[in-house]
């Protein structure tokens, strides 16, 4: 039975990878058919990083402010929150008010991380 | 031999003009998109638009794409060779797959699997890795600036389209985009967009502005600062498959807000003149309305600043659809909303 399921699954998700298989050779096949038409005279002036006009002082991979890393950081918290959701969101009609009520008492408890978050100053920009 | 034609190659060959029947309208598509951006903006601003190539400028998306095909790759001494002609097919590649689980008819899709919309999500969050990528292996400032910003500008609009997406599926009680768009049958005032989730389609649809990077929230490309932001350093036919994949995911997103909100390919009035018109049609019209919108508000609104783009994202949208959540959730249990109807 599990070996039947198994295999109606992968039948369904086969269009999905006969579909990627075709996009990357679409892609590649663009790619390449640009590299052979166009012609490719290039120069170490026009290899060079674009700085409006300037030389590039330094390399570009450098510091960069630190919010960018809070927001990454929470929004992992919050995306695994919908991940939760998904199932529960689905059966809630079997689990039904029990289901309900453990959710809330879940989504209230990420929910005062949340308003931490806030009066902690993580969701300024300015 | 027959037997393993008929098991293994005759399916392949008919899933192949299938995705052939997707991908050539959809790159048509995002072809005519182009032209009917700037020809909408242009009337918009009382000037005529594209009009010099063909008639009305119909053959000005063919010309462009000629253009592009015949420029020089240039692939920047200091980037990361790999990953930078990588990143735009990631990019493409993605914008195109995610259109095998888009149902286009009752039963008319590609592969029906009964996780479709989450499916569709993973998809448009893998979109995250083409900007990244295009913005890490550059090695320019302003295209790692912009990549940062639209990263997080992405990110942070995807959990309130979660939690959309986690309202309606409390509504529907299925995964699958055939049931969702099965569950706003027989009229317009069955439609998801009319009723307790309203607000969420609103939430929904600026989202997705956010979500594809378009003006109003167009900041990762603001071309008075970031000068195009990750994509500066592109060009030929990387460049394009950069463009060609945003504007890819404009219609998805705008055919995924169909699916959700505006039922799908639902006759807007369940009696005969209506339902005629074949289901696709209905379809392309829904999503040309949202295109139509799309360009409106380019043509209309000034750009957002950053911190108020992340301040609507996070202070605005997130508590709001966490609300709305609840809300809807309490309605299925307490209201006697059957589930899965």
């Amino acid at each position: 039975m599990a070996v039947l399921n198994m295999e109606g699954l992968l039948r369904e998700y086969l269009p999905i990878l006969i579909f990627l298989a075709l996009a990357i050779g679409i892609s590649g096949a663009m790619f390449v058919a640009s590299m052979v038409l166009a012609n490719q005279r290039p120069d170490s002036e026009k290899l060079s990083a674009y700085e409006c006009g300037f030389e590039a002082f330094d390399d570009a991979r450098g510091r960069f402010d630190v919010r960018f890393y809070l927001v990454a950081i929470l929004f992992i918290i919050f995306d695994l929150e919908v991940a939760f959701l998904f199932p529960w969101a689905i059966s809630l009609g079997d689990i039904g008010v029990f289901g309900f009520w453990s959710m809330v008492m879940f989504l209230g408890i990420l929910t005062i991380g949340f308003v931490y978050e806030w009066r902690k100053g993580a969701l300024e920009w300015e | 031999m027959v037997e393993f034609l008929g098991i293994y190659v005759y399916p392949t060959l008919w899933t192949v003009f299938y995705i052939a029947c997707i991908v050539g309208p959809l790159l048509g598509s995002v072809a005519y998109l182009t032209l009917a951006e700037r020809k909408v903006i242009g009337w918009m601003q009382y000037r005529k638009g594209p009009n010099v190539v063909g008639p009305f400028g119909l053959l000005q998306p063919m010309a462009d794409g000629l253009k592009l095909l015949l420029k020089e790759t240039i692939i920047p001494s200091g980037a990361n060779r790999i990953m930078f002609v990588a990143a735009p097919m990631v990019t493409f590649v993605l914008s195109l797959i995610a259109w095998a689980v888009i149902p286009f008819d009752s039963g008319l899709v590609l592969a029906d699997i009964n996780v479709g919309i989450l499916y569709l999500f993973a998809i448009s969050s893998l979109g995250v890795y083409g900007i990244i990528m295009a913005g890490w292996s550059s090695n320019s400032k302003y295209a790692f600036l912009g990549a940062l910003r639209s990263a997080a500008q992405m990110v942070s609009y995807e959990v309130s389209m979660g939690f959309v997406i986690i309202t309606v599926l409390l509504y529907v009680g299925s995964l699958n985009l055939s049931a969702i768009v099965e569950a706003q049958s027989g009229g317009f005032w069955n439609w998801h967009f009319f009723g307790l989730l309203f607000p969420m389609f609103v939430v929904f649809f600026i989202s997705t502005l956010a979500e594809t990077n378009r003006a109003p929230f167009d900041l990762p490309e603001a071309e008075a600062e970031l000068v195009s932001g990750y994509n500066v350093e592109y060009s030929s036919m990387t460049f394009a498959m950069f463009f060609l994949g945003e504007y890819a995911n404009m219609i998805l997103m705008c055919g995924m807000t169909s699916l959700l909100f505006l039922g799908g390919w639902m006759s807007p009035f369940d009696f005969v003149p209506f339902t005629w018109v074949p289901g696709p049609i209905w379809f392309a019209v829904k999503i040309a309305f949202c295109l139509f919108v799309f360009l409106w508000i380019r043509a209309t609104f000034p750009r957002y600043r950053y911190d108020q783009l992340m301040r609507l994202g996070w202070k605005v949208f997130l508590p709001l659809s966490l609300l709305w959540v609840v809300l809807i959730a309490g309605y299925v249990v307490y209201g006697g909303k059957a589930v899965g109807a």
